[in-house]
């Protein structure tokens, strides 16, 4: 009997097995791993999703479209503006309507507010899970001043509901403007300090560089999109590929890397944000005037037919299809989430990686779980 | 010689990189007025939230006790998770004829998304939200609301 317990404990080829989550604060939400470890090296993830199932896209089915807006919200809910914006825009499409440009501008601006806000919180919580734990405080206190502009305009701070099928749900607050163009200036001079606080450190500079090398094909093939997919120089921006609201009439970058590790996942984000601050800042003094919203019918019926939308959210490419029988609602609805398919990436880039590899590889996907399970 | 030279720039380095990462934090040392906590219950008083901040639905009443209900429905047929339950009754007017008015307006706050539709859709601008954003309570009950008051009525001119 000794003897056998010795061999298993000695044996090198013997793979340990370990739970990583549903509760574990890196794995940022209910998501579990089950790892499979040969001492330190990750020899094989498997994620086993569905602790977060509300099923959304069986409850869109006995709910009227406008309706369907606050579910959208509790899917990613750190891009909560930009999904309602998806499901709005499908619906618009649908009914075949003209968007007056004032809309239009609003929500583009919301929306890089949003990719703002999200990149700030995946920052706070990317240094914190490398174990940088200052980030998160300043990641939070910066991320605080868009919220408050969310919570004046929309009344919301997270999950805003601002969109609604044919234009936003209020006005833009008078303060909106000068609270905007006051965020951005005082971004524009934190922004260098998140650079000399983690971006040049030493230590994460060795955790992160060459980790989790994620290559084009390989991008390509798994349909990683979002900032993820753009670190591996795959050119997946749906603002600028398949432009919607505002997008078509502001002139930005695409931000692309080529390295594919951990590090160039990081860096895409951070540039994204300076490109974000660029954007809004070519539309904050150009709000046209108008209505903020078009008139619609009392009960949206959507033509018989099959629609689909996509967006681009903080984590990539979200398709909303939508398939109507020329009912008030929907007769079936399916999202494509950008996280689901991001996770499935995950095993793939961190096979033969250390188990702390493993954290960073998660933080660096920048992972919402409630969107995986929907 | 040179693994040497390396090794040593290696450590040079990492030590400026990270002195560089403590002048950020330090100099928030010296610099109080970029403290942003603040010290919750006790600063209560000084605690307003925007005008549009959704924290629960109510129903205004004027100080006539009357609000501007009619009983219609609507907002309960937008509501889409069932939050709302109008019960309405049938009154008879002064000039003899049968109305609709409402008897209770149910508000069921642990089942709210705040998605805004009821309060958007409602005909006579019957609701509003109120700023109030303290909602524990020691027992489920108390989060069902009645949003019209006892002997409120409605109010004259709304239809
Ligand atoms: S609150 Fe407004 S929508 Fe709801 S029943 Fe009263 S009048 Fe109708
Ligand atoms: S805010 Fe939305 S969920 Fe809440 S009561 Fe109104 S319609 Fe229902």
């Amino acid at each position: 009997m000794e003897e056998k317990v010795k061999d298993i404990t000695s044996d090198e080829q013997q793979e340990y097995v370990i739970n990583m989550g549903p509760q574990h604060p890196s794995t940022h939400g209910v998501l579990r791993l089950v790892v499979s470890l040969k001492g330190e090296i990750v020899k094989n993830i498997e994620p086993h999703i569905g602790y977060i199932h509300r099923g959304i896209e069986k409850m869109c089915e006995s709910i009227t479209y406008p309706q369907i807006i606050h579910l959208t919200d509790r899917m990613d809910y750190l891009s909560a503006h930009i999904n309602n914006e998806a499901v709005c825009l499908n619906v618009e499409k649908a009914l075949e309507m003209d968007i007056p440009d004032r809309i239009k501008v609003i929500r583009t601006i919301m929306s890089e507010l949003t990719r703002i806000q999200s990149h700030q919180l995946w920052w706070a919580s990317f240094g914190m899970d490398l174990g940088g734990l200052t980030c998160f405080f300043y990641g939070l206190r910066d991320r605080e001043k868009i919220l408050d502009i969310f919570e004046e305009t929309c009344g919301g701070r997270m999950l805003v509901s601002y969109n609604c099928p044919g234009g936003v749900m209020y006005d833009i607050h008078p303060n909106f403007q000068k609270r905007v163009k006051e965020f951005i200036k005082y971004f524009r001079k934190i922004l260098p300090e998140y650079d000399q606080l983690l971006s040049g450190n030493v230590i994460f500079h060795e955790r992160s560089k060459g980790i989790g090398k994620l290559s084009l094909e390989d991008a390509i093939s798994y349909g990683v999109t979002g900032p993820s997919g753009r670190a591996s120089g795959f050119s997946c921006d749906v603002r600028k590929h398949e432009p919607y609201s505002a997008y078509d009439r502001i002139i930005f970058k695409e931000i692309l890397h080529t390295e594919g590790d951990t590090f160039s996942r990081y860096i895409t984000r951070i540039d994204e944000m300076w490109e974000s601050m660029n954007i809004i800042e070519q539309l904050i003094d150009n709000i046209p005037e108008g209505p903020y919203s078009v008139k619609m019918k009392p009960v949206i019926k959507l033509p018989e037919g099959e629609y689909y939308q996509r967006v681009e959210t903080a984590r990539g490419e979200l398709g909303v299809y939508i398939i109507s029988d020329g009912n008030k609602n929907p007769y079936r609805v399916k999202f494509r989430s950008p996280n689901f398919v991001n996770l499935s990436v995950f095993n793939h880039i961190t096979k033969g990686f250390k188990i702390a590899d493993l954290v960073a590889i998660g933080g660096s996907l920048d992972l919402v779980i409630p969107d995986i399970d929907r | 010689m040179r693994s040497i030279i390396n090794y040593l720039k290696e450590i040079i380095l990492g030590v400026w990189s990270l002195l560089k990462g403590m002048k950020v934090t330090g100099s928030y040392f010296f610099r109080p007025s970029t403290i942003v906590t603040q010290k919750y219950p006790s600063n209560r008083k000084d605690l307003v939230m925007f005008e549009r901040f959704k924290g629960e639905v109510v129903m205004p009443h004027n100080e006539k006790n009357e609000h501007k209900c009619t009983g219609c429905g609507i907002c309960e047929l937008n509501c889409p998770n069932g939050t709302i339950e109008v019960i309405s009754k049938t009154i008879i007017t002064e000039d003899g004829k049968k109305k609709r008015a409402i008897d209770k307006h149910i508000y069921r706050l642990g089942m709210c998304t705040f998605c805004a539709l009821c309060v958007k859709t409602c005909p006579s601008n019957a609701l509003a939200f109120s700023q109030k954003f303290e909602h524990a309570v020691f027992n489920r009950a108390h989060l069902i609301k009645t949003l019209n008051k006892p002997g409120s009525q409605l109010m004259k001119g709304v239809e």
